[in-house]
């Protein structure tokens, strides 16, 4: 099957996962967006590429820091940038999803940025421009249920060449809530494709999806074990709103097994790097003299996300 | 300042281009302060990067790729090989020469000199252009040239640089 990320030439024109997207391309985002990094120093932090076009930010669940940082990488693109609430208009009137589009579309959108907390909802719209033959516009993946946030993963990939260069000698731990992040799968997704050698996943059982190993990843249910010997550590929120069911006792609990502590990241190699992809929960996942401390590179994340979007957003529109 | 007269593209010589351009850019700034030099990537770049060097104006030396600024971005989309641009002096009140190697239809200048007014004000921007080819679509002109051709639609003229800096041109045909 085509993949519908691609047009007929091979070239990015939807963004819906970092899943089976080749090195090249993901290449190509990275080194686009160190070029979009110099601009947030200057005296106009804006370039025209995108001026005269409509970005519609479709967020069907709630998220302050991604439509935070869409909107800003557009406006830095000169587009018009459209915020719609969606859970709060006409999907409560009963309109449904493809009739939003149309109507939108209607409306001389370019793009749209879909957030959506069931998986497959940015394919469901791709899928339908590419069948009625809304060529022009383009769709990129904001955070798809538990399935994929593929900006999130991109500056996740950006962060960890930035600091580290290269990708193929790197041992990488994922820890924490991995069964509901979308955020993790496209991180293994990426490290994977850029020839990661080593990606770990450290979590309790019950908050570790199946079917790891066989994206190549190494499952560890010791904390302390895990994090030996790693350069990158990428912690996870952990969904508080998860943490009624019978998942986890506590999360006094989780912390005393799986938070990152300064203790544990000692256990690491003295100079790995530790993220987060927001927000924090300190005290539950992360430990505050970790979160702020020198191996932090959490705030340069948000900031290479803006980069990063903006690289994404450019080269769709082109395509 | 332009020759109006016609040199056969196979016979240009970069190196003694180079000499003859970076003899009129000295001249041509003399007692001129706050000059700083910016090359367009990629051949631009190459040719300011030695004029910095020989007018020892290598703390104010710039470079632009003009790929954010294009005008056929809804035609063509994004270049793959975009570089960022680097601009580490004050533009606020500066001289500032561009530097390219080939010009043509004028559009990358107008990309370029859009880019530097999104760092500051420039007191003036100055155009140096190493082979002017005509065919120019904007009112677009070199302040220092140090050559002119005519070459057809379907040809297009390269700078290269070897390992030892020299500098050669060629033609390619599309």
């Amino acid at each position: 099957m085509l993949n519908p990320q691609l047009n007929k030439n091979g070239e990015l024109k939807h963004l819906l996962t970092i899943e089976g997207l080749p090195k090249a391309i993901i290449t190509n985002i990275l080194d686009t967006a160190s070029s979009f990094v110099s601009i947030g120093d200057r005296e106009v932090k804006k370039v025209p590429l995108m001026r005269g076009k409509s970005v519609f930010n479709l967020f069907f669940e709630n998220s302050t820091r991604t439509r935070t940082t869409f909107e800003i990488a557009s406006k830095r693109l000169s587009a018009d940038v459209i915020n719609l609430n969606i859970s709060a208009s006409s999907a409560s009137k009963g309109e449904s999803l493809l009739d939003t589009i149309d109507n939108l579309a209607a409306m001389h959108a370019d793009m749209f940025v879909v957030r959506h907390s069931q998986s497959g909802a940015p394919y469901l719209i791709a899928k339908h421009l590419n069948d009625t033959k809304q060529n022009h516009v383009h769709v990129v993946n904001a955070g798809d249920g538990r399935h994929a946030h593929p900006t999130q993963g991109l500056l996740d990939m950006y962060t960890i060449r930035h600091y580290k260069k290269d990708f193929t000698n790197l041992r990488v731990a994922i820890v924490g809530d991995i069964l509901h992040s979308r955020v993790a799968r496209s991180d293994i997704h990426g490290l994977t494709t850029l020839g990661v050698p080593e990606v770990r996943a450290i979590g309790p059982s019950t908050l570790l999806p199946s079917g790891l190993e066989q994206m190549g990843v190494r499952v560890f249910h010791n904390m302390e074990e895990g994090l030996k010997g790693v350069d990158v550590i990428i912690m996870l929120r952990l969904q508080n709103e998860r943490m009624s069911g019978a998942l986890l006792p506590s999360a006094q609990e989780f912390f005393k097994s799986y938070g990152l502590t300064p203790e544990r990241l000692a256990l690491a190699k003295p100079d790995a790097i530790v993220m987060h992809p927001g927000p924090m929960n300190r005290g539950v996942e992360i430990d505050s003299a970790v979160a702020d401390g020198p191996q932090a590179v959490i705030l340069p994340q948000v900031t290479f996300g803006i980069a990063v979007r903006m690289a994404v957003m450019s080269i769709v529109a082109g395509n | 300042m332009s020759t109006t007269n016609s040199t056969s593209p196979s016979a240009l010589d970069a190196e003694a281009l180079y000499g003859k351009l970076s003899q009129q850019v000295k001249s041509g700034l003399q007692g001129v302060s706050q000059v700083a030099i910016v090359g367009i990537h990629s051949g631009g770049a190459w040719l300011a990067e030695r004029l910095a060097a020989e007018l020892q104006l290598s703390e104010r030396l710039g470079f632009i790729d003009v790929s954010f600024y294009r005008d056929d971005f809804a035609e063509k989309g994004l270049r793959p090989d975009v570089k960022p641009s680097q601009i580490g002096f004050d533009v606020e009140g500066a001289t500032i020469v561009l530097v390219d190697d080939v010009l043509y239809t004028g559009r990358t200048t107008r990309a370029a000199i859009n880019e530097l007014f999104d760092y500051g004000r420039p007191a003036r921007i100055l155009l140096a252009a190493l082979v002017d080819r005509g065919g120019r679509e904007l009112p677009i002109a070199a302040d220092f040239l140090a050559e002119s051709i005519t070459l057809a639609d379907n040809q297009s003229l390269q700078l290269q640089r070897a390992d030892d800096g020299r500098f050669s041109l060629t033609v390619v045909h599309a």
